[in-house]
């Protein structure tokens, strides 16, 4: 943490895997929500932005085969192609192994730049698997890539300051 | 791990994520091709379901709460409107229903002089739309009710209006109803108006439906009501389909560009009707395509 752009790097506490559970279920959840219209086509995909930050921030314990896990899960709940968020899961959990160590040096405006990067890789897969199976190509997939990748930094402030309250509370 | 290099493995990760992101990218790509091909994995799929369906049982809450916060503050005056509109409606509906029965009654009577079979009277079951498609390009919904209830795939799915869609997929306590207006989706319909068999087809993109194959000459006209043919078996004959709202003749082409709106409220309702206890027609013979085979064959 010594390389770190961050000016007073902070001790964090440990995050127990009940809270992680809890904030993929959330997430879940949210994807769930009965959006419709322009607004299920803006709709962040909550999922793979909370994976992405624990593939990111805890990589031992969150890696690529729990995010498959949680894709096929996904996969389930959307009632589509059985393997479709598995298969951009596992890349988007594989972007998001891969960057861990570096995501830890920049701040939060270059960290937007690389999970953009790894999100669209995503839903270029959804597309791909899209366009295998229906015949055509739908573009307004990347939207939700966009509001996906402005998701990244409120959820980052928020899961460290949920860790922060609970260092808090010790004290 | 008696092996001296290997007992300096702290930190024992397992096969590295490349070896990882391989295995799993294989594996899914296995499960769509599967999935997409065969659809051998409905059973793995409903077991699963059972885990995540209170997930979005509870996701549908906000949206029923919001519904039950409105429907506490309608005005008097506007319950005493939809009363007084309603019984209007009930009787209008009551004077075409016992004309409908006069005529259901002479119609099995003809039918019973010319030995045709009969029109079975089909059950239906009340469900709820639990929730819509995640995905904006396919049209379909989820009900509430599933196997438990007997819902078997292939059934129809109507409103107060007209068909809505099939049955297509069955899980324990869900099943996934495919509208009419998924690209793509047929279904065999006749013109009210003169009887002319035909197949109407989703647009996938928009609500409406488009008869293809249409000769430019064929007589059809604005405002025709298409009502399923019952050609096929699925769907039941005599429900309203579609209507046909614009109709375009270029005769530099062989067929009309007709384009249908659904009669059924397709977006608008939360609940659905679905019907059982439709006959089996009887196996289709051996088609032509078995002829022609054969006949192929000969040649050779």
């Amino acid at each position: 943490m010594s390389y770190s752009a961050d000016p007073k790097p902070e001790i964090q506490r440990p995050i127990s895997n009940a809270f992680i559970a809890s904030s993929v279920l959330v997430a879940l959840f949210l994807n769930g929500l009965p959006w419709e219209g322009m607004g299920l086509i803006m709709r962040p995909d909550f999922v793979a932005v909370v994976m992405l930050y624990w593939c990111t921030h805890k990589p031992l314990r969150v890696g690529i085969g729990l995010t498959w896990a949680v894709g096929i899960l996904a996969d389930v709940a959307d009632a589509s192609l059985f393997g479709q968020h598995a298969l951009a899961y596992t890349l988007l959990a594989f972007g998001g192994v891969m960057l861990h160590h570096r995501l830890k040096m920049f701040n939060l405006r270059q960290q937007t730049t690389h999970v953009f990067i790894v999100l669209a890789l995503t839903y270029a897969v959804y597309a791909l698997v899209h366009w295998q199976v229906s015949g055509y190509m739908v573009w307004s997939y990347f939207f939700g890539c966009l509001t996906s990748t402005l998701l990244w930094a409120p959820l980052s402030l928020m899961f460290q300051a949920a860790q922060r309250i609970h260092a808090d509370r010790d004290h | 791990m008696t092996d001296n290099t290997q007992s300096f493995q702290f930190f024992n990760r397992g096969p590295s994520p490349a070896v990882r992101l391989v295995f799993f990218s294989v594996l899914s790509l296995l499960l769509l091709f599967i999935d997409a091909r065969f659809r051998y994995l409905e059973s793995t799929r409903s077991a699963l379901s059972v885990l995540v369906s209170p997930i979005q049982r509870l996701a549908t809450l906000p949206g029923e709460l919001w519904q039950h916060a409105g429907d506490f503050f309608t005005t008097q005056r506007r319950l005493v409107e939809e009363n007084q509109a309603l019984h209007q409606q009930h009787e209008r509906d009551a004077a075409q229903l016992s004309q409908l029965q006069a005529l259901q009654q002479e119609t099995r009577q003809l039918r019973n002089l010319l030995k045709l079979p009969q029109h079975g009277e089909l059950a239906a079951q009340a469900a709820e739309i639990v929730y819509a498609e995640r995905d904006v390009f396919k049209r379909k919904v989820i009900i509430d009710k599933g196997a438990n209830a007997d819902v078997l795939i292939g059934q129809v799915v109507r409103d107060d209006a007209g068909i809505v869609g099939q049955v297509t997929r069955v899980y324990p306590w869900l099943a996934e109803v495919t509208m009419i207006t998924e690209k793509d989706h047929a279904v065999p319909v006749m013109v009210l108006r003169n009887g002319l068999r035909t197949i109407v087809f989703g647009a996938g993109d928009t609500s409406q439906l488009s008869l293809r194959y249409m000769p430019v000459s064929s007589d059809i006209q604005h405002d025709d009501l298409l009502v399923t043919s019952g050609i096929d078996g699925v769907y039941p004959p005599g429900i309203p389909v579609a209507k046909v709202v614009k109709i375009e003749r270029d005769p530099a082409y062989p067929f009309a560009r007709i384009t249908c709106l659904p009669v059924a409220g397709v977006d608008n309702h939360r609940h659905l009707m679905i019907l059982s206890g439709l006959p089996q027609p009887p196996e289709r013979p051996a088609g032509e395509q078995a002829e022609q085979h054969l006949k192929m064959k000969q040649k050779k």
